[in-house]
């Protein structure tokens, strides 16, 4: 029991339940870690004497045989969650200084099963973006070193404010991912509203799930756009993660879109049998252009569903090529009116200016950043008189037909949809999207169709690039059908191997 | 018909007749413990800001949810005005900033409103009615309010009323005056009042409607429009009628045109304002609430709320005539307010006695409303119960006192003898009137001997004997019955 934080979230709650280890021991490993890895810029808010605390506490109830499923696991939340009393930002200069007084239901649920909380984790503004370079609090590095990087370099580089050459470990849920990857939390929340969990699963091979929208409340998660967000868990095994997830899915009130469905025990489907299973694969994900790498990983995938006893069947979703430009105006058109909220007048960011205008003016270009500046102009554009036929309405017809084109894969018989989770491996900090936003936006190209559709989407490490990168494949499932996900998950892990994650070169 | 209820309301220009044109929307808050998509109370005059929840406030990630109260008053208010209840309807938002709007949009019903077509029966006067047709009603948030007298160099915002729920009732231009528009809205008040789903109190901006004016030439299509906003009284909302019609009327026969834009009235001034243009028109980029599912209402629910439903105005007016009697106009005074009529009702049935309907009517309508009146309260709530109003009625009927005497007896009832019992306050003052023949009979020939001249007059003008009435009741203190009084001086008399 040397290093406890290389224990899986699974491993942990075991060693805790036989009291192998204490809650207060594996707490301060993690405290420790964090301590020592500001190079990466996980984390925007630790809270330490509140995890210790949470840790003592979850000690005394595993003493008394009343733990919960998470009990004494220590764990990080983005900074997207409201957690009372402290810091809750969506890593946006304009909710300067905002503590709720509140408690996202999320947060409450993994609170209630036992979990203890580390700190926030830094993501994109108001997860917009696909690299975590968005934050107010700067980028967040990957623990993956560029390919032939020595551990100094790397050193040097975290040390930098701007981390140039450093890997993104993807975004928008990027200091979740490396955090995580990092080993400086057992797992973490994260969100997913275009691809923010699955992309970052990818890149720092991890293991994402974006449940069916409606599986988790959106109470008192920051809205981005509200009929794609979805909380979900990044971890470092298809367990761990069901495991977070079973705790933070469930019915809530407080929030009219959430399903009242019952959570089932995704654990349990954690090594199911995935014989009988038929799997699509889906022709249009081949993209034009698409490294052979990919393509590779893709095949490599589906031999290794074969093999495990599941049919894999070509499938048609003719509308896919249709889904980012139709996502880029849903998302920013609701995240014009979500935002507008951030005033100056209430909480957060206030700049004074002479008259009412003027405040709303100051406040929100000195609070807003570039890129959400640049959707929310976008959002407002589209909904504007004479437009909101042309970009919305078509933007929502384009979503009946996307969710269509996987119903009636579902309706054939298929189980879940294989495809890669990204179109490459992890890029560089700086290296994209600074000329042009579309080349950024590409990212989400095998991603966001799964929001519009409101399904479930998980992505797990499938291998490494030919630079030792990992790559990862995305499964698509029915809707709260996240089990045989769950299921599936597990074989591509088993199959590909445990990903070995980067020994700590930026402590 | 038509013709001349159009006729009758032409405007006279200088070049001739014109036609008002007006429509409503009225906006009317919804009677319910919590507001429309949060559970913080709806209390009237509460502390600035003492009654505003995280969603009220906007805090971030803070998610609206349906208060299922609203909904039931927007379908028992839809029912009411014999409208199409629409089983799915949707939220969208509404996106402008202001300070007092912390969301920065304000959550509607733009697309599929809960309530569509209906109808209102309007009464101009006892016989005669029009039909206004309702267009829509949907469900909508309030908006906050601004202070601005607080602080010289701030304003101060005050977020009680912010997220309350309205009902925006929208007319189709089926009025052609202010006094239609007038009778719509007191019409359309006291069928909310009944129902129960506003109390269409306008003093506290409980009942507020933009007023849509405009103008034409008898036969000729629709001018352009004007909207009113907000105008907040019944007598402001003729007052601004008239006068957006004749500025319009002026203008045209000027040689101008109308632009369609917003105005305000300034009732002070007597003038309406223009606020914003066309042009300058807000752009409030429309689109479904994603927060919100569609509500869907089943037939159950519906169905509930129809077999709960009040008589309403129109049916208990008919009522009243066929059951009691009543004229049109009675009927129609008395409908007026529920607790009104609820209090005739319980006055003319009192002890299971069926008494006098007309009586009772003629009291409310009189002595008693006069009361209220003074006292600034309404008729049900003037401190009389429909007991005391009974027995008053009985005693007289049963000759024990005149009407004089009641009069005098309700008096004291609105003030020292507050809650007594009229039969007991009759002994207790000895106000039992004289009925016996004798004593009357000695009172007249007292007063005949002392007028003999107006006694000779009194043959031949028999409008002199009411003055002997008089008479002999003064001399009686008001006690002789009047009826057995001008007997005896018709004997007397030989008139």
């Amino acid at each position: 029991m040397t290093d406890l934080t290389s224990l899986t979230l699974a491993e942990a709650r075991d060693h805790l339940k036989h009291r192998a280890i204490s809650s207060v021991e594996i707490t301060r490993a993690h405290l420790e870690a964090i301590e020592r890895s500001g190079g990466l810029n996980t984390f925007v808010a630790i809270t330490a004497d509140k995890a210790l605390q949470m840790a003592e506490a979850s000690d005394a109830r595993l003493a008394r045989k009343e733990a919960g499923p998470l009990e004494g696991l220590p764990i990080g939340v983005k900074d997207l969650y409201a957690t009372e009393g402290i810091h809750t930002q969506a890593c946006s200069h304009i909710l300067d200084g905002f503590k709720p007084g509140y408690e996202s239901t999320v947060t409450a649920n993994l609170w209630r099963d036992g979990a203890v909380m580390l700190g926030k984790l830094n993501m994109d503004e108001f997860a917009m973006g696909s690299s975590n370079e968005t934050s107010y609090y700067g980028p967040v590095a990957s623990p993956w070193l560029p390919p032939n990087w020595s551990r100094d370099r790397g050193r040097a580089a975290a040390l930098s404010s701007d981390k140039r050459g450093l890997l993104t470990p993807g975004g928008s849920s990027g200091g979740s991912a490396s955090a995580v990857a990092a080993h400086l939390c057992l797992a973490a929340t994260a969100s997913d509203t275009g691809g923010s969990i699955r992309q970052p699963a990818a890149f720092t091979g991890l293991v994402g799930v974006k449940p069916t929208y409606g599986r988790c409340s959106r109470y008192g998660m920051v809205a981005f756009a509200s009929s794609l967000d979805q909380a979900g868990p990044l971890a470092r095994t298809v367990r761990d993660a069901a495991i977070m997830l079973r705790s933070m899915a469930g019915p809530d009130a407080k929030d009219s879109t959430c399903s009242p469905a019952p959570v089932p025990d995704y654990e349990a489907a954690v090594g199911r049998s995935v014989k009988g299973m038929k799997i699509g694969v889906p022709k249009e994900y081949r993209l034009e252009g698409m490294s052979s790498e990919i393509d590779a990983l893709w095949a490599r995938g589906a031999k290794w569903l074969r093999a495990a006893g599941a049919s894999v069947v070509d499938v048609s979703l003719p509308h896919t090529p249709y889904a980012l430009p139709a996502y880029y105006i849903v998302a920013p058109a609701e995240a014009s009116s979500n935002l507008a909220r951030y005033d100056g007048v209430r909480y957060g960011l206030r700049e004074p200016g002479a008259d009412i205008t003027e405040l709303y003016e100051k406040t929100r270009a000195k609070g807003f950043g570039t890129e959400v500046r640049r959707r929310l102009m976008i959002g407002t554009y589209v909904l504007s008189a004479g437009y909101y036929d042309a970009y919305y309405v078509r933007a929502q017809k384009i979503r009946t037909l996307i969710k269509r084109d996987f119903e009636r894969v579902f309706a054939d018989g298929v189980d879940a949809i294989l495809t890669p989770a990204t179109p490459s491996a992890a890029f560089g900090i700086g290296e994209k999207g600074s000329d042009n936003p579309v080349e950024m936006y590409l990212n989400d190209v095998f991603t966001v169709t799964v929001n519009m559709a409101g399904l479930p989407g998980l992505v797990a490490p499938a291998g490494l690039s030919s630079d030792g990168l990992p790559l990862g494949l995305q499964l698509i499932g029915r809707p709260f059908d996240e089990e045989t996900l769950f299921a599936l998950g597990e074989t591509i892990e088993q199959s590909a191997g445990r990903m070995t994650l980067p020994e700590p070169w930026w402590a | 018909m038509a013709t001349d209820r159009a006729s009758a309301k032409l405007i006279k220009g200088a070049t001739g007749d014109w036609e008002v044109i007006v429509g409503l929307e009225v906006h009317a808050q919804v009677t319910s413990r919590s507001k429309l998509f949060s559970a913080a109370s709806t209390a009237f005059g509460g502390e600035p800001n003492s009654h505003v929840s995280l969603v009220d406030a906007a805090m971030p990630g803070m998610l609206p949810v349906i208060n299922r109260e609203c909904v039931a008053q927007a379908v028992r208010t839809g029912l009411g005005l014999k409208a199409q209840i629409n089983r799915r309807s949707t939220f969208d938002r509404k996106n402008y900033f202001y300070p007092d709007l912390p969301q920065g949009y304000q959550i509607s019903q733009y697309k599929s409103p809960i309530v569509g077509e209906g109808e209102i029966q309007v009464e101009l006067t006892p016989d005669q009615s029009i039909k206004v047709g309702i267009e829509r009603l949907h469900l909508e948030q309030d908006a906050g309010k601004s202070l601005h007298d607080q602080s010289p160099t701030m304003s101060f915002v005050d977020l009680n009323r912010s997220g309350v729920a309205l009902m925006e009732i929208v007319s189709k231009p089926d009025m052609r005056s202010a006094d239609e528009a007038k009778a719509y809205v007191s019409k359309l008040r006291t069928l909310l009042r009944y129902i129960g789903s506003s109390d269409g109190d306008m003093e506290k901006g409980n009942l507020r409607a933009d007023v849509n004016v405009s103008v034409r030439r008898p036969g000729e299509a629709l001018g352009t429009r004007c909207e009113i906003k907000n105008v907040n009284s019944i007598r402001f909302i003729g007052q601004a009628i008239e006068t957006e019609a004749r500025r319009q009327i002026g203008l045209i026969e000027d040689g101008g045109t109308v632009e369609q834009e917003t105005r305000l009235f300034d009732p002070t001034r007597g003038e309406t304002r223009s606020l914003r243009s066309k042009e300058e028109a807000h752009d409030y980029r429309y689109f479904p609430d994603p927060d919100l599912l569609p509500l869907e209402l089943d037939l159950a629910f519906i169905d509930a709320m129809a077999a709960d439903l009040p008589e309403l105005p129109d049916a208990k007016r008919m009522r009243f005539m066929a059951d009691y009697g009543l004229s049109a106009y009675d009927a129609s005074i008395l409908v007026a307010e529920r607790e009104t009529a609820d209090f005739f009702e319980d006055s003319v049935n009192q002890g299971g006695a069926k008494r006098d309907a007309k009586a009772v009517a003629n009291w409310l309508m009189g002595d008693i409303a006069a009361q209220a009146n003074a006292q600034g309260v309404a008729v049900a709530d003037v401190g009389l119960s429909a007991a005391s109003l009974a027995r008053l009625v009985d005693l007289i009927g049963e000759g024990v006192i005149s009407g004089k005497i009641a009069k005098d007896l309700l008096v004291r009832l609105f003030a020292d003898d507050r809650g007594a019992d009229p039969r007991a306050l009759v002994e207790a003052y000895g106000l039992r009137q004289v009925t016996d023949t004798g004593a009357i009979d000695g009172a007249v020939d007292a007063v005949i001997a002392a007028n003999p001249d107006k006694a000779e007059q009194a043959k031949t003008k028999p409008g002199m004997l009411g003055w002997f009435v008089g008479q002999v009741m003064k001399s009686t203190g008001g006690k002789a019955n009047p009826q057995a009084v001008s007997d005896a001086l018709r004997k007397r008399l030989s008139v």
